[in-house]
């Protein structure tokens, strides 16, 4: 089995620049990104009732090892750390490359790939669906619960308005919902093991054997061409008191704004 | 021979109402960015028996419908639709191909993008043409607290999934004229890799928070069931819904379906209001498409008072009393 496991910053402590608005990405503490975790206990899960072993892998700068030390501690196998300044600013078309030349490489007997359904920081959820079209394998995403016959694997997920059950033959590539397979805790003694073990492999694009042009920034077809944050327009005008009076003051300043659509709705109840 | 007219594409996605409602609203969007590059609008559709959708489609700003009819269409299979798309996609080279941000579209358009090669944004929350005439995607990142504009300038198409309710889609028009093309099954087809065992439609959910223009929404602040259930008062005063964070619901404070959120609703009413939620992003990236926000806290740092256009620090449920006064007293008079 193999895990794809993303290193997002921590979303409750955004530093967030007061002057531009903008997140300090360089700032931020980094976490493993919470879908991921779920892929990592879905396939511990599935280690745990049939056996196996568990390669987790992460593409990222180098100080992404956190997180497969965490993997190591929750109880992943062996991890492969895809870190090469070549793959940065890598968009879900080449790291959905990048990770399939690794599999390939490094764990190409692989009967499953596990990804999380999305990450919190570029939300694009694209990496396993394009992920599973490089590797030639059938993909299923948002998987809500899975069970292992002796030959094909059977799936139970939620897609649009509909609950279905499907059944696909390994390999194949999952994606893991956010609300299930919830995270066990990390046991201390595994902690200090991850710490000390020399389980993880690091890799760069040469040992990919991959044209760096392919990869990264430049390999990727599509550009961001600025970010900014939406709520800068915001007035954000506080009011304080007391609350009959905040009230009285709400409806005063912002009659037009508030008015027009309550008022209707008022009439409608009148 | 003269040039090709380009062409922008939007994927067909009919299963249920309200993917339905997502294609229409791209349809209009492609429109708009037809009229800026001088393309045509095209709708494409897989399945069988979708002859009403064809109606559909062109009623709703469609200029050509490409339909792939077969009863091995029947079913949404993600292998099949790539593998079909691609190959159409291929005979026609489209500019542009939109995509709802339904769970198919998400699962689909991964896929067709990698096949043609091409880069794919996702979610995006807005589109525009350029000075360049490229097509400019703005996609949300963090929950939405960031939004970045991409481009895809080297390859064909451009492709984007796009957000439901993003678009406002065109009053249908059914003189409206179209042209529909019948493209046969293409040849060697692979085989569906997944098997569908059942499929069940969900006990249809109510669709009413993800459309009320007015919405109030709670958070742990209110302090208890009892006074959680004021807002229920003051949304029906108000002619709005009750939406709530992931803790309240989880202390069944209120009803599972009224959670909002990255992993549930995400709401985009005019109005919203917000009593006693801290702002967490996991929270606010389903509510930042609301318009006008006015959030209570008596917290004035807490991060959903930053995002709001009115942040009132005080006690969320003594706020909602005095709303609820106030607007008994503006109904009687
Ligand atoms: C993977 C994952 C997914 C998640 N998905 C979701 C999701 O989809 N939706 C969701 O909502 N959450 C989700 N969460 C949880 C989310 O991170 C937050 O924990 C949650 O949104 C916080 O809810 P809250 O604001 O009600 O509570 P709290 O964070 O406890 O905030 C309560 C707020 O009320 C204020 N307050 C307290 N007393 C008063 C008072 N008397 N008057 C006024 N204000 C008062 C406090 O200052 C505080 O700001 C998710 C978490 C994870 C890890
Ligand atoms: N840089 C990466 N390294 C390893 N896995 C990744 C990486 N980026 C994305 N993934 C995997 O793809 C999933 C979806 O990510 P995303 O498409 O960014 O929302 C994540 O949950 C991971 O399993």
């Amino acid at each position: 089995m193999i895990v794809c496991l993303k290193q997002v910053p921590m979303a409750t402590e955004l530093p967030w620049d007061p002057k531009t608005g903008t997140l300090s990405r360089d700032r931020a503490e980094g976490m493993m990104n919470p879908a991921c975790k779920h892929a990592l206990e879905a396939a511990l899960m599935i280690r745990h009732q049939h056996g196996g072993h568990i390669t987790a892998i992460t593409m990222g700068p180098p100080m992404t090892e956190e997180i497969l030390r965490e993997a190591l501690a929750m109880g992943a196998d062996r991890c492969l750390m895809l870190s090469d300044k070549a793959m940065s600013g890598a968009d879900t078309f080449v790291t959905s490359y990048t990770l399939a030349r690794a599999i390939e490489i490094f764990c190409s007997d692989f009967d499953l790939v596990l990804c999380g359904c999305h990450t919190t920081d570029s939300e694009t959820a694209q990496v396993g669906p394009q992920l599973a079209e490089e590797l030639h394998i059938p993909g299923i995403a948002n998987v809500e619960h899975l069970e292992m016959n002796s030959d094909a694997i059977r799936i139970r997920r939620i897609s649009d308005s509909f609950l279905e059950v499907l059944e696909v033959d390994p390999p194949c590539l999952l994606t893991v919902s956010c609300q299930h397979f919830v995270p066990r805790y990390v046991p201390l003694a595994g902690l200090q093991d991850a710490f000390s073990g020399a389980n993880i492999l690091a890799v760069s694009a040469e040992d990919l054997g991959i044209d760096p042009r392919r990869i990264g920034l430049q390999g990727s077809p599509t550009r961001i061409v600025d970010i900014y944050t939406p709520r800068a327009d915001k007035e954000n005008i506080v009011l304080k008191g007391a609350p009959k009076k905040i009230v009285e003051e709400l409806f005063e300043r912002f009659e037009t704004k508030l008015g027009g659509i309550i008022r209707k709705d008022l009439n409608k109840e009148g | 021979m003269a040039e090709k007219t380009p062409e922008i594409w939007v994927f067909g996605d009919y299963r249920n109402y309200f993917q339905n409602r997502v294609t229409l609203q791209l349809l209009s969007r492609a429109h708009d960015l037809a009229g800026k590059t001088g393309a045509i609008v095209c709708a494409v559709v897989f399945g069988q028996g979708v002859q009403e959708w064809v109606g559909e489609y062109i009623a709703h700003g469609a200029n050509r419908v490409y339909v792939v009819e077969d009863a091995s269409l029947a079913y949404y299979s993600t292998d099949l639709y790539v593998a079909v798309m691609e190959s159409l996609a291929r005979q026609c080279s489209p500019e542009i191909i939109l995509v709802g941000a339904t769970s198919f579209g998400r699962e689909f358009a991964p896929r067709v993008a990698k096949r043609l090669g091409t880069g794919l944004t996702a979610d995006c929350v807005g589109l525009d043409i350029n000075t360049e005439g490229l097509l400019v995607q703005t996609a949300p990142a963090f929950g939405g607290n960031l939004l970045s504009r991409i481009i895809t300038p080297r390859t064909r198409p451009q492709m984007a999934t796009v957000r439901p309710g993003t678009f406002q889609e065109i009053p249908h028009n059914y003189q409206a004229e179209g042209e529909t093309v019948r493209v046969p099954l293409p040849q060697n087809l692979p085989k569906d890799r997944v098997r569908l065992i059942s499929s069940e439609r969900k006990p249809a959910g109510s669709q009413k928070l993800e459309d009320s223009p007015v919405v109030v929404c709670g958070g742990r602040g209110m302090g208890s069931k009892s006074r959680f259930r004021n807002l229920n008062e003051l949304a029906r005063l108000l002619g709005g819904e009750v939406g709530a964070t992931r803790p309240v619901v989880y202390s069944r404070w209120a009803e599972e379906d009224s959670m909002v959120g990255q992993a549930d609703k995400h709401i985009r009413p005019k109005v919203l209001f917000s009593f006693g939620v801290s702002g967490a992003i996991q929270h606010t990236a389903g509510i930042i498409d609301a318009g006008f926000v006015i959030a209570v806290n008596k917290n004035p740092n807490a991060a959903m008072m930053k995002m709001a256009d009115v942040a009132i620090v005080a006690d969320a449920n003594q706020v909602c009393l005095a709303l609820i006064k106030e607007l008994k007293k503006r109904l009687r008079s």
